[in-house]
């Protein structure tokens, strides 16, 4: 059933697009991952014990998630550490097999490793990659080129486009080893992208990068993705990337889907109130301003208020009748606050069950 | 830059042929990234010769026979001079512990990502890897052969120099392979140095690398009529140091000849199917605990 949109022999631009409308890319069921880890007790006795005898248990790291992406989105897995972001990425990439489930990716079952499937995907996880250390990227694209099978004529072409789009030209010829994080990262890109793969995987892309680094992924990302419709998954923290580049946005903590929907809606759906900048012509006392809601700060002339969303309405006009205002801004909680109490209420819940 | 589906270089002919000619090539420029550390490599590889050398004087001048094991004096210069050109094939530096290295640290990964065949990968940078160290090594090896020319036979017939140069193919591929499935053994633990080692001292005094085998034709292994010596042989060590050196020397000739080259060619293939089955095991051991 998933077979429809790909390995045929004689596929058109209109049989993709047919693909698109109906079949998902990427279809996972009932998709969960256990890890066994072994104990490893503290002291020398119980370390020379364990040699003969050792204790393990099974840590779940996926339970049971189920996720369809269609072609062309670009969707972010939000989570905090240890949620089960990587592991997702590791399961639909083939690394590793699950424990139960189904997962469909291409029409191919990823951990089958089939190479018509590995020529059509690609996974950039971390710094070293796929990149050889002691050579010159150009020399890596040159092997990337035979082992995906790439025509001349298309890889110098694909190669030239995105060299020039990250402005990498001049690293191509340096050992990748004396070349800096953000550099590097570029040019895993560039590996990454030189087969024009359907699915893109990206792990953490941005950590550790400048604020300018930052934004020129964005760009080219945005960009790439638009132009080649490719179906790109990536795992972050930074909320930056997610404004940046993606419309659809999963939350998964402690291997669940927490949140499956766009990034605005989340602000609706998780919040319940906005925050109001007040710069009045005097210094207000505390007890007039919780009045209107919490005061989060107050300093000098100025206050910051948290307000119930439900009663803005009718807060904002009593503020601006009883008191001096001379500038006023309403703003939604920030993105990342949001997260992280969406990821802490969670990890209490986890702990009231005794998880 | 629309349509990726239908590429129809997948489709061509020689595709396999040609990854592997670029495995070659980009391995072959890595090693040479390093070619300081190479050559100091090499030319270290002659010191221990000169100690066994000053041993076996030593040796012949506190005994009055003219031979030990059917081995003259001259004949053991030449024949340790034959094994450090059998172990330059058969030796594999660093193979089994990068291995286990790119297990441990996760880069095996990009073989199960990419479409890539790891040991094929392997051998590909192997080969390159010898090729340089053949170039840099040839001129220090002309000059030691030159002028230790006397302590060898006269230069044996074409047959005997073809079997030689069979089996030094083979002891490339017996090293690579025996050493490569040691390697896949990080699939199951985690470090496997003290592996490596245990299997290097059985080798060095099984291989005929330390003394020449025949000398352990007059040791007993409690059956009568079987020696130590025809226990090793069927054994896939002395294949990768003695019976090249051995062939050179017409210390193995005729049937005996034939037979070991085939012993040596089923250890190739055992031990490649071995190999195999444990890359194949070790990644869905990996998978299936986590990678």
């Amino acid at each position: 059933m998933h077979n429809s949109n790909g390995s045929g022999d004689t596929p058109s631009l209109t049989s993709s697009q047919f693909a698109a409308t109906n079949t998902p890319l990427i279809a996972v069921e009932g998709l969960a991952k256990e890890y066994r880890v072994y104990d490893k007790p503290e002291g020398l006795f119980a370390s020379v014990s364990g040699l003969f005898r050792r204790t393990s248990r099974l840590v779940p790291a996926l339970r049971g998630v189920n996720l369809t992406v269609g072609r062309g989105e670009f969707v972010a897995l939000l989570g905090p550490n240890g949620a089960g972001k990587t592991t997702f990425l590791k399961l639909l990439s083939g690394i590793i097999t699950p424990t139960r489930g189904t997962a469909s990716v291409l029409g191919h079952v990823p951990w089958e490793r089939a190479d018509d499937f590995r020529r059509r995907f690609a996974l950039v996880m971390g710094q070293r990659n796929q990149l050889w250390w002691d050579l010159p990227a150009a020399e890596s694209f040159r092997l990337h080129k035979e082992i995906y099978r790439i025509e001349t004529a298309r890889f110098e072409r694909t190669r030239d486009e995105l060299v020039d789009m990250l402005d990498v030209r001049k690293l191509l010829l340096q050992p990748v080893r004396e070349l800096s994080l953000g550099e590097r990262m570029k040019l895993e890109l560039v590996a990454a992208l030189l087969h024009e793969p359907e699915v893109l995987f990206l792990d953490e892309p941005t950590i550790g990068l400048d604020v300018v680094a930052q934004h020129t992924l964005h760009r080219f990302l945005s960009h790439v993705q638009t132009e080649r419709q490719m179906t790109v998954l990536l795992t972050t923290h930074y909320m930056k990337d997610v404004a940046a580049l993606c419309q659809r946005v999963v939350v998964i903590t402690h291997g669940d889907i927490l949140y499956d929907g766009s990034l605005e809606q989340i602000v609706d759906r998780f919040t319940t109130h906005k925050i109001v900048t007040l710069d009045l012509d005097h210094e207000p006392s505390q007890e007039r301003m919780e009045r209107f809601g919490f005061p989060c700060e107050i300093r000098g002339p100025q206050a910051i208020l948290r307000i119930d969303r439900s009663r803005i309405a009718d807060v904002l006009p009593e503020i601006l009748r009883s008191e001096t205002v001379r500038d006023i801004s309403v703003e939604d909680v920030p993105l990342e606050e949001i997260v992280a109490s969406l990821f802490r209420s969670e990890a209490e819940s986890h702990a009231r069950e005794g998880v | 830059m629309i349509d990726t589906r239908s590429n129809p270089a997948a489709r061509r002919p020689f595709a396999g042929l040609r990854t592997w000619w670029m495995m070659l090539v980009i391995s072959l420029e890595e090693r040479l990234a390093y070619r300081g550390d190479f050559v100091l490599g090499t030319l270290m590889r002659f010191l221990p010769i000169v100690t066994q050398l000053f041993l076996w004087t030593a040796v012949f001048s506190a005994t009055s026979r003219p031979d030990i094991a059917g081995y003259s004096r001259n004949d053991i210069v030449a024949y340790y001079l034959l094994t450090m050109v059998t172990r330059a094939f058969s030796s594999m530096p660093g193979l089994s512990g990068g291995i286990a290295r790119s297990v441990r640290d996760g880069s095996v990964k990009k073989y199960l990502v990419q479409p890539i065949d790891y040991v094929s990968f392997l051998l590909a940078s192997r080969i390159a890897h010898k090729l340089v160290y053949y170039i840099v090594a040839a001129l220090p090896f002309a000059g030691v052969f030159f002028l230790c020319r006397h302590f060898f036979p006269p230069i044996p017939d074409a047959l005997t120099i073809a079997s030689f140069l069979l089996a030094l193919v083979l002891s490339f591929l017996l090293g690579f392979f025996l050493e490569a499935t040691l390697g896949m053994l990080g699939f199951w633990f985690l470090e496997v140095s003290s592996i490596v080692f245990a299997y290097m001292l059985v080798q060095y005094l099984l291989s005929g690398h330390m003394f020449p085998l025949d000398m352990l034709s007059g040791i007993g292994t409690g059956i009568p009529g079987l020696s130590l010596a025809d226990v090793v042989r069927w054994l896939p060590f002395e294949y990768t140091a003695y019976f090249p050196a051995a062939i050179w020397l017409g210390k193995v000739q005729g049937a005996q000849l034939v037979r070991s080259l085939v012993i040596e060619g089923c250890w190739v293939v055992v031990m490649a199917v071995a190999c195999r089955i444990a890359w194949w095991r070790g990644t869905r051991r990996y998978s299936a605990f986590g990678g």
